[in-house]
């Protein structure tokens, strides 16, 4: 009897060395004759244990890791393929509580199923959504998406279903479903993981967005930083092509929807959705303003919807299990589940997708077990780039839209960088400025030229010149920038530099807040 | 390792006939003429900004606002170190300056052998293993010191 083993070819486990250890484990049982059959999946994202191998048992899936190749030969003799006693033995993959305490929705089956195999999708469930929608009138399909709540998880979160119904309301024989996956913000991987671990999903929520709204034609623009999502999205758009799932006649349903990949080349900026647009045009990057909407004017002037990768791949899970049970999650106006994505020097590295409403402290201390040094944590950044920096007497803020709004900050894209207290936050406030005067478009001058004079103003203010004055000219700074740039870009570094200096005025040499009102 | 095509008008002409009948064609034929000679040369930009009825100074713009786009080859290997958050984090900035220091050049060069290109990237989507680096399309986390000098070798071998 053949043993299934799998191991994750999603690129976090290649980059600590899945490949490596597949071959390995191949070549040595090939050499003792046992017949196994390799699975390569995406991640389940514990990435602390990766590589991380699994083998099917009577019981389920039994893991072991992180395994090194120099593990290979006594995972063998444990017996591995009898899920046998070794140091690295994890047990039952799904008990494992890291797993069990998530609510996974969107990335139900990553990690799981072969990401190049549509039979293995649909024997996990998929298509079903698409499915449902089939049998629905467009509009109703827009109401269910507009029913459940889904904000877009790209940033701005503004609801899915309303974005829809806009780009439905056009009369246009041309519309557009635009697949953003440029995920540029540090901390974030989730869309990478979908792409590499369940690309048929996406696929799915962008037929479903197509049949729906009635656009015919699709893209994913990918950052060029993806190398291994784009091979995967690329192999699984013709899988489902071959298959018949997209084409003239999608499923035979008479709806026609096809899509192609296409990639970035290593500009921040397009992932705002008009330079994205542009960027697909052939253009430069740069942010058109808006009205008009892209809904209306967009890809090629044609109506479009742009959404997030998560945005899309959500909205299988919600036709085929219904509005109600996705809304049933959450808090507040912020319905369903987050995929969290835990990073920078923490100890459990990873995604942990879970219900709005879990606090920063619950996410970075106990579920993310604090830093992977063991040095405690000072400061978290959270929604990438352009997102506050959280000192601890922040913990208590629930993951939330509104309560993140509410405390200077935002969720963006669900990124979640630990610092410890090495961490100069005066240098980060430097980094963020000189972030946006690299991947500013050059479209307003706040943008542009603030940003250059920010990192000057706070090399002046690290170097002690002026303290109090440049302080100040810091503050009126990030006050233009804010209020005076066209995109999120320019609008938003000051979220990263303004908490900075007010959460951690010491490292700005400044006397902190807190003492000045004890005095 | 890559070997990249000297540069030809006529392979120019024939990648940019492949692809210029696609809407928004722009990246893609940019994408394959770097992809094939390793960089976007200075004469390939009028002969797209023709394929595609723009102006030269157009598709300069164009080709000028991507920080993919080189305008010489690389070195035999490209090294890519993360300098984003949250790599920075984990300890990414010390060990940038550490293969800087190894290789003799700053982010943005090629070494004076040509057999080296070190590039700052900013994120890989590897942040849950940072610090991480990308070797041509070999993709490294969770580095550290020896794992750094063990890289920086084999870009250099
Ligand atoms: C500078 C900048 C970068 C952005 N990067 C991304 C990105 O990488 N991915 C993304 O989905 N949205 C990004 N956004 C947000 C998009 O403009 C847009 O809101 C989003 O794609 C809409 O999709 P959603 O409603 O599904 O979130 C970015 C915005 C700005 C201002
Ligand atoms: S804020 Fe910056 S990136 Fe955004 S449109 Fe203005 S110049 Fe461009
Ligand atoms: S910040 Fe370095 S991989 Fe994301």
């Amino acid at each position: 009897m053949t043993t299934r083993i799998f191991i994750s070819r999603d690129s976090g486990a290649l980059c600590v060395g899945a490949e490596e250890v597949a071959t390995a484990l191949a070549k040595a049982a090939g050499l003792r004759g046992l017949a196994v059959d390799i699975v390569r999946t995406g991640s389940r994202g514990l990435y602390w244990l990766e590589p991380l191998v699994e083998v099917a048992t009577s019981d389920g899936r039994i893991g072991y890791g992180p395994v090194a190749v120099g593990d290979v030969e006594s995972l063998l003799d444990a017996p591995l393929l009898e899920g046998g006693e070794h140091p690295l033995r994890l047990g039952l993959v799904e008990d494992l509580p890291w797993l069990k305490r998530q609510t996974r929705l969107t990335f139900a089956r990553c990690g799981i199923v072969d990401p190049r195999s549509l039979p293995d999708y649909r024997a996990h469930g998929g298509y079903q959504g698409l499915e449902k929608a089939l049998a629905m009138a467009p509009e109703a399909i827009v109401e269910e998406v507009v029913n459940s709540g889904l904000r877009g998880r790209g940033g701005a979160g503004f609801p899915t279903g309303i974005k829809w119904r806009t780009v439905a309301k056009t009369v246009n024989p041309q519309k557009y479903i635009v697949c953003n996956a440029d995920e540029g913000d540090s901390g974030t991987f989730a869309d990478r993981m979908i792409m590499e671990g369940d690309p048929f999903v996406l696929i799915e929520g962008m037929t479903i967005a197509g049949i729906a709204t009635g656009a015919s034609y699709g893209y994913v623009y990918i950052r060029s930083e993806y190398p291994h999502a784009i091979e995967a999205m690329e192999i699984a758009i013709k899988a489902v092509r071959e298959g018949g799932m997209l084409g003239p006649n999608v499923a035979g349903s008479g709806h026609a929807y096809d899509m192609e990949v296409r990639a970035g080349a290593g500009a921040y900026v397009c992932g705002e959705e008009t330079s994205l647009l542009e960027s697909l045009e052939g253009r430069r990057g740069e942010v058109r303003a808006k009205p008009p909407l892209p809904a209306h004017i967009g890809l090629f002037g044609k109506p479009t919807v742009i959404n997030n990768v998560l945005s899309l791949a959500t909205v299988p899970f919600i036709m085929s299990e219904g509005a109600a049970i996705y809304r049933d999650y959450g808090m507040g106006r912020s319905r369903g589940t987050m995929p969290i994505q835990l990073a920078g020097n923490i100890k459990h590295g990873g995604l942990f997708e879970t219900a709005f409403g879990i606090t920063l402290g619950e996410l970075v201390d106990d579920i993310g077990g604090g830093t992977r040094n063991g040095r405690p944590v000072r400061a978290v950044q959270v929604g990438g780039p352009l997102g506050a920096y959280f000192p601890r007497s922040l913990f208590d803020t629930p993951f939330d839209y509104e309560a993140f709004t509410a405390a200077d900050g935002l969720i963006g894209h669900g990124g979640v960088v630990v610092f410890d207290d090495t961490v100069d936050m005066a240098k980060q406030a430097r980094f963020a400025m000189e972030f946006c005067a690299i991947e500013s478009c050059g479209k307003c001058t706040p943008c542009r030229i603030g940003s250059a004079r920010g990192v000057e103003v706070i090399d002046r203010i690290m170097a002690d010149t002026d303290r109090a004055a440049n302080i100040t000219v810091l503050e009126d700074l990030c006050n233009t920038m804010k209020f005076g740039s066209l995109c999120a870009l320019g609008g938003f570094t000051p979220y990263p530099v303004m908490s900075a200096l007010t959460h951690f005025p010491e490292d700005f040499g400044a006397t902190p807040k807190r003492l000045q009102a004890a005095e | 390792m890559r070997r990249y095509e000297a540069w030809s008008v006529p392979r120019a002409a024939e990648i940019i006939a492949r692809e210029k009948h696609r809407p928004g064609a722009a990246l893609p034929i940019l994408h394959a003429i770097q992809e094939t000679f390793g960089c976007v040369p200075e004469a390939a930009v009028p002969m797209v900004a023709e394929a595609l009825n723009l102006s030269r100074a157009e598709m300069h713009g164009t080709v000028t606002f991507y920080h993919d786009f080189r305008k010489s080859p690389p070195g035999r290997r490209v090294l890519k170190l993360c300098r984003a958050e949250s790599c920075q984090a984990a300890g990414g900035d010390a060990l940038a300056a550490r293969a800087e220091e190894k290789l003799g050049v700053e982010m943005g060069e090629t070494t004076a052998d040509a057999r080296v290109t070190l590039e700052a990237v900013y994120c890989l989507g590897l942040c849950h293993s940072s610090p991480a680096a990308m070797l041509d399309g070999h993709v490294f986390g969770m580095l550290d010191e020896r794992k750094l000098d063990a890289l920086v070798k084999e870009a250099q071998a």
